[in-house]
């Protein structure tokens, strides 16, 4: 079984991130495809590799990068949510891409499951 | 068909409009601040309690112990359940939908 | 047999049931905006597209709106084009309506207004639903 993630929020603000992330984790330990993660919204700035949380603090921006790498998934950043904030291929961490909403949508059909996480 | 509620039903009304809005059969699972709508003694459990014989009613655990409520009494009837026990749920029912 | 050949030899086209839902009004925060534009992206796609207006969504549709005072984007014409793009079920629910002293007449589009009771079952019918 193949899920789809759309990830709404951005890694400070909200905790959908943190929950996508965990969700995610679990899915993969069950032995679930991931199919794709679609960041939107203020979820694109889940890609931006000049945010520095404090020391003591999770880093989710490394954390998706790092699962994505380890578990081969396509992160996608939405283009025209990202636009508007400032995320651009300049500030994308290694292993997210971006492309359109296009992409939201064939995961919808492409996936068994999609997963919304939001405020 | 599963339901995500991730509010606190002292903020907004997720939890009224799906209650409202699922189909009886449904299962509904509480996360993030949505698991307030979980605790026994709050003016809010009537509304779940009320419903039990409608949906199977989840929350998730780590939510509520990142929140301190492990020592807070549940509404009787729901199941707590792991991040793993929440990707079952979703793998159970053919869809999934989140009120944000 | 016969039914078999309607298909090409790639196999019968995946179409999947897609619902949008907007349960949230439009300027005090992005929701609303950034869903219009996923609807209109994905009416491109061959797929069976609905989208539904409960709670505070139905705001979304309101006639009349004048942003000149607050600088942001009216995007509510938008909403018309939806027809254009061939995105016809469009569902407001009754009770939120009606909750908010809102009539059909006050929308900018003709939606299908629908009772709770019957919008609950166009829901359960869906493959994939959105929310934002």
């Amino acid at each position: 079984m193949k899920f789809a993630i759309l990830i709404n929020e951005g890694p400070f603000t909200h905790q959908a991130s943190d929950s996508a992330y965990r969700f995610t984790v679990a899915a993969l330990a069950r032995g679930y495809e991931i199919y794709r993660v679609f960041f939107y919204n203020d979820g694109v700035y889940n890609s931006n590799r000049f945010s520095e949380p404090q020391t003591d603090d999770r880093n989710l921006v490394s954390l998706w990068a790092k699962l994505g790498k380890e578990h081969d998934i396509d992160l996608v950043v939405c283009v025209a949510a990202g636009l508007r904030r400032g995320i651009k291929d300049e500030v994308l961490e290694d292993g997210f891409r971006i492309s359109g909403l296009g992409q939201l949508v064939e995961a919808g059909i492409q996936a068994d499951r999609l997963v919304v996480f939001g405020d | 068909m599963l339901h995500l509620i991730n509010k606190s039903p002292f903020e907004r009304n997720a939890l009224d409009s799906c209650l409202r809005m699922a189909r009886p059969g449904s299962a509904i699972l509480l996360i993030e601040d949505g698991v307030y709508a979980a605790l026994a003694k709050a003016a809010h459990a009537e509304k779940i309690i009320s419903r039990m014989d409608d949906f199977s009613f989840y929350v998730l655990g780590h939510d509520v112990a990142a929140r301190g409520l492990n020592d807070a009494p549940l509404i009787e009837g729901i199941d707590v359940v792991d991040y793993e026990g929440f990707v079952d749920l979703v793998a159970e029912h053919d869809v999934t939908q989140s009120w944000l | 047999m016969s039914e078999m050949n309607e298909f090409d030899e790639n196999g019968p086209e995946v179409i999947k049931r897609f619902m949008y839902v907007n349960r949230k009004a439009p300027y005090g925060t992005i929701y609303a905006l950034e869903c219009l534009e996923v609807v209109l992206v994905a009416a491109a796609f061959d797929q069976d597209v609905s989208v539904v207006f409960l709670d505070d969504g139905v705001c979304q549709l309101k006639k009349n709106q004048d942003t000149t005072g607050i600088g942001m984007k009216n995007f509510s014409k938008t909403y018309g084009a939806l027809d254009d793009y061939d995105v016809e079920k469009i569902y407001v629910e009754k009770e939120s309506l009606a909750a908010r002293g809102l009539t059909e007449d006050d929308l900018v589009i003709p939606v299908e207004v629908l009772a709770a009771d019957d919008l609950r079952e166009v829901m359960a019918q869906q493959d994939v639903i959105i929310s934002s």
